[in-house]
């Protein structure tokens, strides 16, 4: 069994409660940070812990907190990520569901490092059940005097409050989350300036996701030098995968980043193997926005090597053999799934929340979607696969935020690995509507690359 | 889209109760950052009336001291907010991939069958209209449909289970 940190007590009747929370160790953290720490300590601890943002870019939190300007007689925010909307990814709101309390020591916490008073958690507006939780927990962390005026005695005030989105995934992007958190409509906006430097209110700001902040409360009771024993190299601690699709075992796991991805997939457990007796056919590792890749390329490394569920190695070999760890959104496509259809699935998906800034994301993920349906509908043309590459391309590295790249990966992968089941769409145009490409011949690794002779 | 001329003019009336909620959820924000209450004030308005009028989006620029249009841009941005009339329970479906890997598009289907609706219309006894909606993050209990304006959940749906929650909402 791996070490458990976040979800070790989420199982115990009641852990909802402050009450329970409390007796299984709860708001110890709070009570030795806001005691016995400083605030550059705090920033210290995280930094040695190696923790990196679990929100998808996974960006050193510590660092994150040390660039934080403090400009004096200027107010500071800690905003949390709760939006949680990219497909495939349901870690944050089951951690919210169960244990609601790990969020709020997490944010008092982080607040206490970051200096300051007033804090938010951005929930989206579909979770309307788990933000009725947070509001409770909230009252109950006040009542307890973790929060409010005065906290423990140390003359540390905060005040919390939980706001509801509108329904929109690009408000998970962190500069669109600060637009819609001052009642505007979610546009990214340009960096810099960073919110950093000028994010809420045009205040100095730090974004980190749910699951970032919860894990500062195991941080600092253990202290960051023990947190960076777990893992490997630059993945350190343990991380939320949300397992979906094709598996015995859909669910939240929390895993030592380190673990192969075989054992993720077939053991008992974590995924407990594909449902139904069938064969894995593909994986999308990490939410919907990162590289599909096949099954002979998720569990094994291009070399042979074994594939590790960590930032590295999932995202070994670039573009053409590897994909990333993102948000952990993990999402499993048996021998029956059509790869065409999933990335038609993805590109409407991507077109629809396009926020409309810029015209190659707005235009773009509009075309690729129009492409991809009329190949799911076997009323594609052999020109098709090139001309989503070419659109993909126009769109990756020119927009105003990673939404962009988000969508024109996941098509420009399935293209690269599942050729020939796209071909087989527009070659067959009456059985592809009727029957399962199955399995085939999905590419193989390329061979490495001889080194040019100068 | 949002087009007036269809829709019949509502009178709107804020309730105390809703206008003490307006004015709890405004003190949230530092001094002159009201606007940031806009969206949890629309949920609010939503969960009242069922939709968000233009008169009711009017009312709430009066309340929090904006222009009409920073209200509409608003509305029209978001896909929670609904811009014209509903059934009284909206069921909607998450269709996005990792659903429809294990039977959404299915359940979909079999719900508008079942109602005798297409998506986006309201049964005849005004209690159901259906949609499909983009990843609700519970991608691991798919298919899975949502109900607001609490937005309770429906986990791993079947057509059974489809059933079963028609019958109970008839009748509640
Ligand atoms: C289109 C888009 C959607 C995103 N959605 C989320 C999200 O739902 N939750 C989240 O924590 N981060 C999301 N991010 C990443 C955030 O911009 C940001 O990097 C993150 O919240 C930082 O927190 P972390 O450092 O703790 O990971 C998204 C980014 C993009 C470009
Ligand atoms: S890349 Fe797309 S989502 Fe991001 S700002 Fe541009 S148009 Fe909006
Ligand atoms: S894809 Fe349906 S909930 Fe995520």
């Amino acid at each position: 069994m791996g070490r458990k940190l976040l979800l070790e007590h989420i199982n115990v009747p009641g852990i909802n409660t402050l009450k329970v929370y409390r007796e299984k160790g709860g708001y110890k953290a709070v009570e030795k940070a806001i005691k016995t720490m400083s605030t550059d300590d705090l920033v210290e601890e995280v930094k040695k812990s190696g923790l990196r943002g679990r929100g998808g870019a996974g960006f050193p939190t510590g660092m994150k907190w040390s660039f934080l300007a403090k400009p004096e007689g200027v107010a500071r925010y800690l905003v949390c990520n709760a939006d949680e909307s990219e497909p495939g990814t349901f870690k944050d709101r089951y951690l919210m569901t169960h244990i609601p309390h790990a969020l709020i020591e997490g944010m008092i916490v982080s607040s206490f490092a970051l200096g300051a008073n007033t804090s938010y958690i951005y929930v989206r507006g579909e979770m309307m059940p788990q933000i009725r939780i947070l509001e409770k927990a909230i009252a109950e962390a006040k009542e307890a005097g973790f929060l409010g005026k005065n906290i423990l005695g140390s003359g540390y005030d905060l005040e919390l409050y939980v706001q509801p989105g509108g329904g929109a995934y690009i408000c998970g992007e962190e500069t669109a989350l600060l637009e819609s958190l001052e009642g505007k409509r979610g546009n990214p906006r340009i960096k810099p300036p960073f919110p950093a430097i000028a994010g809420l209110y045009g205040c100095p700001t730090v974004v980190n996701n749910v699951e970032s902040i919860a894990a500062v409360v195991p941080i600092v009771n253990m202290g960051g030098e023990e947190y960076a024993k777990i893992g490997i190299g630059r993945s350190t601690g343990t991380k939320l995968i949300s397992a979906s699709g094709n598996i015995n075992k859909p669910g939240v796991y929390e895993i030592e980043l380190g673990i192969t991805v075989e054992d993720f997939i077939y053991s008992d457990e974590y995924c407990g193997g594909i449902a139904n007796g069938k064969r894995l056919k593909a994986v999308v590792a990490g939410g919907s926005s990162v590289p599909i890749l096949p099954a002979n390329l998720i569990v094994n490394l291009a070399n042979g090597e074994k594939r590790l569920m960590t930032y590295e190695s999932l995202s070994e070999g670039g573009f053409a053999t590897g994909t990333m760890l993102g948000s952990g959104g993990f999402v499993v496509l048996d021998e029956d799934q059509s790869i065409v259809r999933n990335t038609w699935n993805f590109a409407r998906f991507y077109s629809h929340e396009s926020c409309g800034q810029c015209s190659p994301c707005r235009e773009g993920t509009g075309w690729m979607e129009k492409v991809l349906h009329r190949l799911v509908n076997g009323k594609g043309k052999m020109t098709d696969m090139d001309l989503l590459v070419d659109v993909s391309k126009k769109i990756e590295g020119n927009t105003i935020c990673p939404l962009g790249d988000a969508a024109a990966w996941p098509v420009a992968s399935a293209i690269r690995h599942f050729r020939d089941e796209f071909e087989w769409y527009v070659n067959n145009p009456e059985l592809s509507q009727k029957q399962n490409y199955g399995l085939a011949h999905y590419a193989d690794p390329l061979p490495p690359i001889a080194a040019v002779e100068a | 889209m949002l087009s007036v001329t269809e829709i019949e003019k509502q009178e709107i009336t804020f309730s105390a109760d809703l206008l003490n909620k307006m004015g709890e959820i405004v003190g949230r924000y530092p001094e002159g950052k009201q606007k940031s209450a806009l969206l949890p004030i629309l949920h609010e308005v939503q969960a009242v009336y069922g939709w968000v009028s233009p008169e009711a989006m009017d009312k709430v620029a009066d309340f929090l001291d904006l222009q009409s249009i920073e209200v509409y841009e608003v509305a029209t941005f978001y896909s929670m907010y609904f811009l014209r009339p509903q059934g009284k329970y909206v069921l909607e479906v998450c269709r996005t991939g990792p659903c429809c890997l294990v039977g959404a598009e299915k359940i979909m289907d079999y719900i508008g069958e079942k109602l005798g609706v297409k998506e986006g219309e309201i049964t005849t006894d005004g209690l159901f209209s259906y949609r499909g909606v983009e990843c609700l993050a519970a991608c691991g209990y798919a298919p899975v449909l949502q109900i607001g304006p609490e937005y309770t959940f429906y986990e791993n749906l079947t057509t059974e289970s489809v059933d079963r929650l028609i019958e109970e909402l008839k009748n509640r």
